[in-house]
């Protein structure tokens, strides 16, 4: 029961939950600029759970994790993607999805899928973080929603950054982090992919003239 | 029969507080916006002046337009007796819970609704087709958000949940968090306040409360002025005492209810400077933006209930 944990215990499983209302705040936010910002937010939240968890189970490897995504995740690729959007002069364009309360309205049954799903696995663990682990998958899920319904690239590439934080959440949370190797393989990954995408928006916008990705759909610029 | 004589005596001081509440708002919004701000004793002077005033009513009026007003301040009368406000233990809080407080203040809109339209002034028609399309959203929001608290304390009654949060002392509950989210979206929505309805103006297209009463004059518009007043503040201490219930008087003594007196007071003097400073903050967002507003606040609401489930039951 939540009553019986000590302070820091309580504060993780809040800071579990700020990081799944992060995840919902990125679906309903429509402009871009704030949108960066609820990620690097979401970003940080991750970075103080790692740390919390690494405090609570005594294992220090779990500082450099934390410090890794508090300097990639919460800092760095919102600078590189917030410096993209205003040399792309996009920062005022609409970039919400085209339904947006049927969309939250999805997330909402997706968060509840999740619980569902983890509820086996929950019983193996006795750890406090197990009842995050429906919440990280929740994330990872809600990262895929967002890259599936909007059209605009930015709004996707912010998308798939927050089910990457989504994956690192559930490392944390089920097994108290990846092992030092992987971690730094996939966080050296992130990195990149955060370059090429951003050469990438170049790239798009020059041979569609514009970043909405669902005209990439269209075999002939002709309208149908 | 003394707590009775407690609760009655409580009842009065809340509902002559309303309009000094709502006068501490906009002072507060007056100072934020580097404007003079009238007195805080204004509201009272405007309910005076409207209640000395003559009733003009169109000839086509029926009975519903003209019970209309006592209706709703009815309503939010007893809405507010079912709040707990000084004092935890008031028999008028024991024997409704807070559905029934949903109830109270379906009925108020159900009728003020109904009166929009008696007129047949475009402008009344329009105000109620809004109202009630606000109301459809917020009200499920708002119960999801009380049903959070409910499962937190295993009751819906408001003040065995204000006892049991304070029975457990300090702990952080992602889910109340939520639900202190989602309330504060809702009682923006439903009192009229600044994102979805500007209660500043009387006569401009977008406004939702004012086109539903802009037929009433006299003391039928001081009924209705002040009932709205009394909504503010209900939902205030509603959101003050469940939220932070710290120092609310659990027991009968003078000491306590002074005590329970003064935190509320300063309970009430923050929640309106947050909300006369979110006022400031926030443009007036368009009509059909609102639903989206309402659903963020439902989708809180949401997740407070899932994360008393995922987090804190298991």
């Amino acid at each position: 029961m939540l009553e019986q944990l000590p302070l820091y215990q309580q504060l993780i499983l809040t800071l579990a939950a700020m990081v799944l209302f992060t995840s919902f705040a990125l679906l309903a936010q429509s402009r871009v600029i704030p949108m960066i910002r609820i990620f690097a937010w979401q970003g940080l939240i991750v970075a103080a759970t790692t740390a919390l968890v690494a405090y609570d189970s005594g294992k220090y490897d779990l500082y450099f994790s934390a410090i890794l995504a508090l300097l990639l995740k919460a800092m760095f690729v919102p600078w590189l993607l917030q410096r993209l959007v205003i040399r792309l002069g996009i920062d005022h364009d609409e970039h919400g999805a085209e339904h947006p309360v049927t969309v939250l309205m999805a997330g909402a049954a997706l968060v509840i899928f999740c619980y569902y799903v983890a509820q086996p696995i929950e019983q193996f663990s006795s750890s406090i973080t197990r009842n995050t682990i429906a919440i990280s998958m929740s994330v990872v899920l809600l990262g895929v929603l967002m890259l599936v319904s909007r059209s605009k690239a930015v709004a996707e590439v912010v998308g798939f950054m927050s089910l990457e934080n989504g994956l690192f959440f559930a490392a944390v949370a089920a097994t108290h982090g990846m092992p030092m190797v992987v971690e730094l393989g996939v966080a050296f990954d992130v990195l990149i992919a955060a370059v090429i995408f951003g050469v990438f928006f170049f790239h798009i916008r020059d041979s569609i003239q514009s970043l909405d990705v669902d005209q990439l759909n269209h075999l002939s610029e002709r309208e149908e | 029969m003394m707590d009775w004589l407690l609760s009655l005596l409580e009842l009065v001081v809340f509902v002559l507080l309303a309009p000094l509440f709502s006068a501490w708002v906009k002072r507060v919004k007056c100072w934020l916006q580097n404007r003079r701000s009238p007195s805080l004793l204004q509201p009272y002077r405007d309910l005076r002046r409207l209640f000395s005033k003559q009733v003009i009513m169109a000839e086509i009026a029926s009975p519903v337009f003209r019970v209309t007003p006592y209706i709703i301040a009815g309503a939010t009368l007893m809405a507010a007796a079912v709040v707990p406000f000084i004092s935890v233990n008031l028999p008028t809080a024991a024997i409704a819970d807070v559905i029934v407080l949903a109830g109270f203040f379906a009925l108020a809109r159900f009728f003020q609704a109904l009166a929009g339209m008696d007129i047949g002034t475009a402008f009344g028609g329009m105000g109620s087709s809004r109202e009630m399309t606000i109301s459809a959203l917020a009200e499920p929001a708002m119960l999801m958000a009380v049903f959070t608290l409910s499962m937190v304390a295993s009751s819906t009654n408001l003040s065995i949940v204000i006892e049991h949060l304070m029975a457990q002392g300090l702990v952080l509950r992602p889910s109340l968090f939520f639900a202190l989210l989602s309330l504060l979206l809702v009682g923006i929505a439903e009192t009229g306040r600044i994102p979805v309805d500007n209660p500043a103006t009387h006569l401009e297209l977008t406004m939702i409360h004012e086109a539903m009463i802009l037929e009433y004059s006299g003391r039928h518009l001081a009924l209705i002025e002040w009932a709205v007043q009394l909504k503010l503040m209900i939902y205030a201490v509603l959101i003050a005492n469940i939220f932070f219930p710290w120092g609310i008087a659990t027991t009968d003594s003078m000491s306590a209810i002074a005590v329970g007196a003064g935190t509320l007071l300063v309970k009430l003097v923050l929640l309106g400077g947050v909300l006369a400073a979110g006022e400031t903050l926030f443009a007036k967002m368009r009509l059909f933006r609102v639903s989206t507003f309402l659903v963020l606040a439902l989708t809180l609401a949401l997740i407070g209930l899932l994360s008393h489930i995922i987090l804190e039951v298991g």
